[in-house]
């Protein structure tokens, strides 16, 4: 009896000791989901109309206040015109927009890295605006052939808490990895940043030079480095479940629209809140400025429940 | 005005867009179709574009007269914002002979409106073309549509009016807005500006925000800048040009 008794007993000790190693070897894989994450779900939609109704006039300040973004734009030399076009056309509207390049330009007004390997561009970028991110909490990345209209991102977040972390943009899908195109813009709340720019220091997780085996494209990378800190590549959407970031032209969108709702082709096509268009030529940036800041019909009010007023320089440059 | 190889191609996309805000739309043609179109019993064809302008107004005259104040002619290559329109007659009135649209200088001493911006006639202008025609006084002279009407028009005494919005902005406009929205180093006036009446602006200054009228816009671009008028936009923006104040 006592044999028996002793065998069980070491069989439950084996049992429950394996169980153990095993839960302990699982929570440091870095595929674990983390369930007990606030919002482990993979789409971010902009507020109703109902919920902005519910906020207090003073929560409404605190949100407005609170909802700036700073721009990050990585530029290189070899696209001077399109640089020149995001400086004079949807930059302006960030609160703060800084240039970032691989290398100088007596042209235009960027800051030199120095670095000519796209991902540790990209990391030098974003350890800098987050190092000079003031009280500023939502960053958004971005090429020069992105266009981006600032006052829709702002709406998208305004009630998300950028103490959270939130990686949002045109979610894609790469195998199992979850990531956010750079071409159609990435939004990311400070705390995501601040996230990403300490795991940058350990170089097993998030190596600088990428890994030799496969060269992954930057926003890969990105996504890669963020999952490690628990953060997941989200896709932005309005309130009917329409992607905000779209990576490709207006004009494109609207012609796939023509072959897939020939009977509703505007509807059917992009969100009236888009926040990012992908491959516009500067030309057609300014035209969509036009088309987006002033072209409209006489007599049309939307209602929007609050005011983003674009940063005092706007108003200064003459149309 | 369309044609019968143009109603799939492009009258179709005029009709889902624009042309559904316009208190009434005819669309004129050569062939009658439950499109539906108008059988204006002349051929198609540059050559006999004058010939078609005087027959649909005069079919109007007819038929429509008193279904509207004002009467615009318009390609079955323009866009339209017709409120911008409606917006830009309210300070005319229909019963004064006047007319409106993108002013050329040349050719007529009081110069004509651009056909392919499109024109609009007040109710007094239509009579008036309509009444030049019937004594003798306007011609069939040239197959020039715009140029020919725009003599017309002064033979019987009806006003060339000022389309510019309160800042001296354009809104009917020629070609797309491309042409004109792209910032330029100063310039002579390129080809495209050289017939204007008003002095050209090239850049942001081209065109005003209330819009009326863009032309060569084909089936996508259409519908794009039906996107861009009345459903893309900035949430909570203030804009900047307040048409009913004075910059």
């Amino acid at each position: 009896m006592l044999s028996d008794g002793g065998s069980f007993m070491k069989g439950m000790v084996m049992g429950g000791l394996f169980c153990l190693v095993l839960s302990f070897l699982s929570s440091f894989s870095p595929s674990t989901e983390f369930m007990t994450e606030d919002h482990h779900h993979h789409h971010v939609k902009a507020a109703s109309k109902e919920e902005l109704n519910h906020l207090s006039d003073s929560h409404t300040q605190e949100l407005l206040d609170q909802v700036r973004v700073s721009c990050i734009i990585m530029v290189q030399p070899s696209v001077l015109v399109y640089w020149a076009a995001a400086l004079d056309t949807w930059a302006k509207h960030c609160d703060k927009a800084v240039f970032y390049t691989s290398e100088s330009s007596k042209a235009l007004e960027a800051i030199d890295l120095n670095e000519k390997d796209d991902w540790a561009r990209l990391r030098k970028a974003l350890k800098h605006a987050y190092d000079n991110a003031g009280d500023l909490r939502w960053f958004f990345v971005a090429r020069p052939t992105t266009f981006a209209i600032i006052e829709n991102l702002k709406y998208l977040v305004l009630t998300k808490d950028p103490s959270e972390p939130f990686y949002l943009g045109n979610a894609m899908k790469s195998g199992e990895l979850e990531y956010v195109a750079l071409a159609s813009g990435i939004v990311l709340s400070y705390e995501a940043l601040k996230r990403l720019v300490n795991v940058f220091e350990d170089e097993g997780k998030c190596p600088e030079r990428g890994r030799a085996l496969w060269k992954l494209s930057e926003d890969k990378q990105l996504a890669v480095c963020l999952k490690y800190t628990g953060v997941f590549a989200e896709n932005g959407e309005d309130m009917h479940g329409k992607g905000l970031f779209n990576s490709k032209t207006v004009h494109s969108l609207i012609s796939d629209s023509m072959k897939a709702n020939p009977t509703n082709v505007v509807e059917g096509c992009c969100s009236d809140m888009a926040v990012t268009f992908n491959g516009m030529s500067p030309s057609q940036m300014q035209v969509l400025m036009f088309g987006v800041y002033r072209l409209r019909p006489y007599g049309h009010d939307f209602h929007d429940l609050m005011t983003f007023y674009p940063p005092e320089d706007v108003f200064l440059c003459r149309l | 005005m369309t044609g019968p190889t143009n109603l799939e191609s492009r009258a179709r996309h005029i009709r889902q867009t624009w042309a559904k805000r316009c208190n009434k739309v005819l669309y004129m043609s050569s062939v009658k179709t439950d499109f539906p179109t108008v059988d204006l019993n002349v051929s198609e064809g540059r050559d006999n574009l004058f010939w078609k302008t005087i027959r649909a107004f005069q079919y109007i005259h007819q038929h429509h007269l008193d279904d509207a104040d004002w009467f615009l002619k318009a390609d079955d290559d323009t866009y339209v914002v017709i409120e911008n329109l409606h917006y830009t007659l309210s300070k005319y009135d229909p019963e004064q002979p006047l007319y409106l649209g993108r002013r050329f200088t040349p050719f007529i001493s009081k110069g004509y409106m651009s056909g392919g911006a499109g024109y609009v006639l007040s109710k007094e202008a239509l009579r008036r073309f309509i009444k030049g025609f019937n004594t003798g006084e306007c011609t069939h002279f040239s197959s020039i549509e715009d140029m020919a009407l725009g003599k017309c028009m002064e033979t019987m005494k009806v006003e060339p009016a000022d389309s510019r919005d309160v800042n001296g902005r354009q809104t009917f406009h020629p070609y797309p807005p491309d042409y004109y929205l792209v910032r330029q180093a100063p310039r002579p006036r390129p080809w495209y500006l050289l017939y204007d009446h008003y002095t050209p602006i090239e850049g942001p200054g081209c065109c005003s925000d209330l819009a009326v009228s863009f032309h060569y816009i084909y089936a996508t671009q259409l519908y794009v800048l039906e996107y861009l008028t009345y459903h893309l936009r900035p949430y909570g923006y203030k804009y900047r040009f307040n048409p009913d104040e004075k910059d």
